[in-house]
């Protein structure tokens, strides 16, 4: 028997049918909100081209990008980008080991020449470069190396695109994201913490069929997945509108649904697909479980304040400068009164002693 | 560090610390200067002197008789930028919180909705009373810098808060730093300009009213 030469050819021959396909193309195309007129042509996109040639690169990360990529409860037709792309090198997820699994990584460089497509996980340590190393090679000297040829980076997790936990206040490591190493190669950012499965698929699916890069915002996001803040489409939304929240986690408003803006609810700046794909197939997503969003999509998340503080709240204390200025105010407003009662004195005593001698002439 | 954060953290922290300085600065400059010494007696009949402040304060909430028919309508809008700044500086739940992130007090608020509409209603009023300050032709003589930039800076917070909830012009959190920003500028401008009158309307109007009321005047 040959071997399949087309993605199309080798789900036939695992008995996914045409249908089906065109099913996977048809709710791709919707959460990426592409024209219906799209699904055959990513349908046929997909059938025809090869298997794509992927490099996973690990840097500083938690495997959970992972975890989320390839955790599912059913096998689901997304659940079979596997079998669209040809995983070259995972560290997590290859059999191959040590230096058979540089050499694999190497070879599929060398096989797709600028036709393969690099996925990073965590961020890139530079404060020193044996924090983080891949037999016994720097992450950054890596991703140089294999981002040189590729025709796109997709950089998913927070860790990887904002620098992520690592880079947290004081950064240690001196971590950075992928875009601050990678500097000639198309860079899709998949941001989030973990992000949601179907953004990474939906993604891969999109530059597979097309053999190109899908709109991204204006930090390198795919915009079908990024396009709205969690505020916007959060079913909580209509208790916003009519000013009902939650005063506490376990407060009647919480058991209510109302909104969790005064709890911390980072919603109204995280632009993210949670609120309408979910997590575990659709079964729910964090402000559906009662919390409110941590902003987990955004940069340096991390560092932007108390996940508990309204967002309206400052980030600094302002009771102090409130009362040292009014304190400095105050010692400068009597002073200043201070100052004008001595010189009107002053000009008091100086017209004075001239009044004295005028009279005494005259005596 | 984003706009934002830029916002949330050392700007308002820096307005507010100017903002302090210059109020208390300004009122306590007033408070500590000397009593001008009283060279004549007060006619006879004059009220206390607390009686005439608290009547020269509350006197001036209405129109004098002589002048109601000619300023009624720009009195009435006074009222109406004049409450609804008040409403949506401290009804609007939103800024309850920021509020109470300093202070620890809070209080109810109104429905979010409703305070949208009671912005929208206080940018009118003020482009009704810039239009009225810009037209009539004494007050245009009499209007200096400090009046249009007070103006500006009082209606650009309204503003760029309506386009926030709204999401008109540019993204969520871009729009809510141009809002904080807004409110900084203004914070910073309060005490310099003739916005002191926040604070300066109850002594001004008091004070005016001791002096003139030992002359025979009533209120």
């Amino acid at each position: 028997m040959t071997e399949p030469q087309t993605v199309g050819e080798m789900l036939a021959r695992k008995g996914i049918s045409r249908r089906a396909l065109l099913r996977y193309a048809a709710w791709v195309t919707s959460i990426m909100a592409l024209p219906s007129s799209m699904t055959r042509a990513m349908a046929q996109g997909i059938a025809d081209t090869k298997r794509m040639s992927v490099i996973w690169l690990s840097c500083q990360e938690c495997t959970a990008c992972t975890e989320s990529l390839t955790r599912s409860y059913s096998p689901t037709i997304d659940d079979l980008i596997f079998d669209f792309i040809s995983l070259d090198y995972h560290e997590a997820l290859q059999a191959a080991a040590g230096h058979q699994a540089e050499e694999a990584r190497l070879k599929a460089m060398e096989d797709n020449k600028d036709n393969y497509v690099v996925i990073v996980d965590g961020s890139i340590p530079l404060g020193n470069m044996g924090y983080s190393t891949v037999a016994g090679h720097a992450n950054a000297d890596v991703l140089r190396e294999t981002a040189e040829h590729a025709l796109a980076v997709v950089a998913v997790g927070s860790c990887a695109t904002w620098g992520g936990l690592p880079k947290a206040d004081p950064n240690p490591t001196g971590a950075v994201s992928v875009s601050q190493i990678v500097r000639n190669t198309p860079i899709i950012n998949i941001s989030g913490c973990p992000p949601i499965p179907e953004a990474m698929t939906g993604t891969l699916a999109h530059v597979l069929a097309f053999g190109q890069i899908p709109e991204l915002d204006h930090l390198g996001r795919p915009r079908a997945f990024f396009g709205n803040s969690i505020h916007d489409r959060c079913y909580r939304r209509p208790f916003y509108d009519k000013g009902l929240f939650a005063k506490s986690f376990d407060d009647e408003g919480a058991r209510k649904g109302w909104c969790l803006y005064e709890l911390g609810c980072k919603g109204p700046v995280t632009y993210n697909a949670c609120a309408t794909l979910k997590w575990n197939g659709g079964a729910s997503w964090p402000v559906q479980t009662g919390h409110g969003c941590l902003g987990c999509s955004e940069p340096d998340f991390w560092d932007r304040g108390s996940f508990y503080k309204p967002l309206p709240a400052s980030t600094e204390p302002l009771a102090t400068p409130l009362a040292a200025g009014a304190v400095a105010g105050v010692a400068a407003g009597a002073l200043a009164s201070r100052a004008a009662k001595t010189r009107r004195e002053i000009l008091g005593a100086m017209s004075k002693p001239k009044d004295a001698a005028d009279t005494t002439d005259k005596t | 560090m984003e706009l934002l954060d830029f916002a949330r953290g050392p700007a308002l922290t820096i307005a507010f610390a100017i903002f302090a300085i210059g109020v208390a600065w300004r009122l306590s400059s007033l408070l500590f200067t000397p009593r001008p010494h009283r060279r004549a007696e007060a006619r006879e009949g004059t009220p206390s002197d607390a009686k005439a402040f608290v009547r020269g304060v509350f006197s001036r909430f209405i129109p004098h008789k002589t002048y109601r028919d000619v300023v009624f309508a720009n009195h009435l809008n006074a009222y109406v930028f004049h409450i609804g700044l008040f409403i949506v500086v401290f009804l609007y739940r939103p800024h309850i919180l920021f509020i109470e992130g300093f202070t620890g007090l809070s209080w109810p608020a109104l429905p979010n909705t409703l305070v949208y509409g009671v912005g929208l209603v206080t940018v009118v009023s003020l482009g009704v009373a810039l239009a009225r300050r810009m037209t009539n032709p004494v007050q245009k003589i009499l209007t200096t810098f400090d009046d249009y930039f007070s103006w500006a800076l009082t209606v650009l917070p309204v503003l760029t808060g309506l386009l926030v909830v709204n999401g008109i012009g540019a993204r969520y959190e871009t729009l809510l730093a141009l809002h904080i920003l807004s409110v900084c500028a203004l914070l910073i401008w309060l005490p310099f300009g003739k916005l002191m009158h926040t604070f300066l309307f109850v002594l001004s109007r008091g004070v005016t009213s001791v002096r003139l009321s030992r002359r025979g005047a009533t209120f």
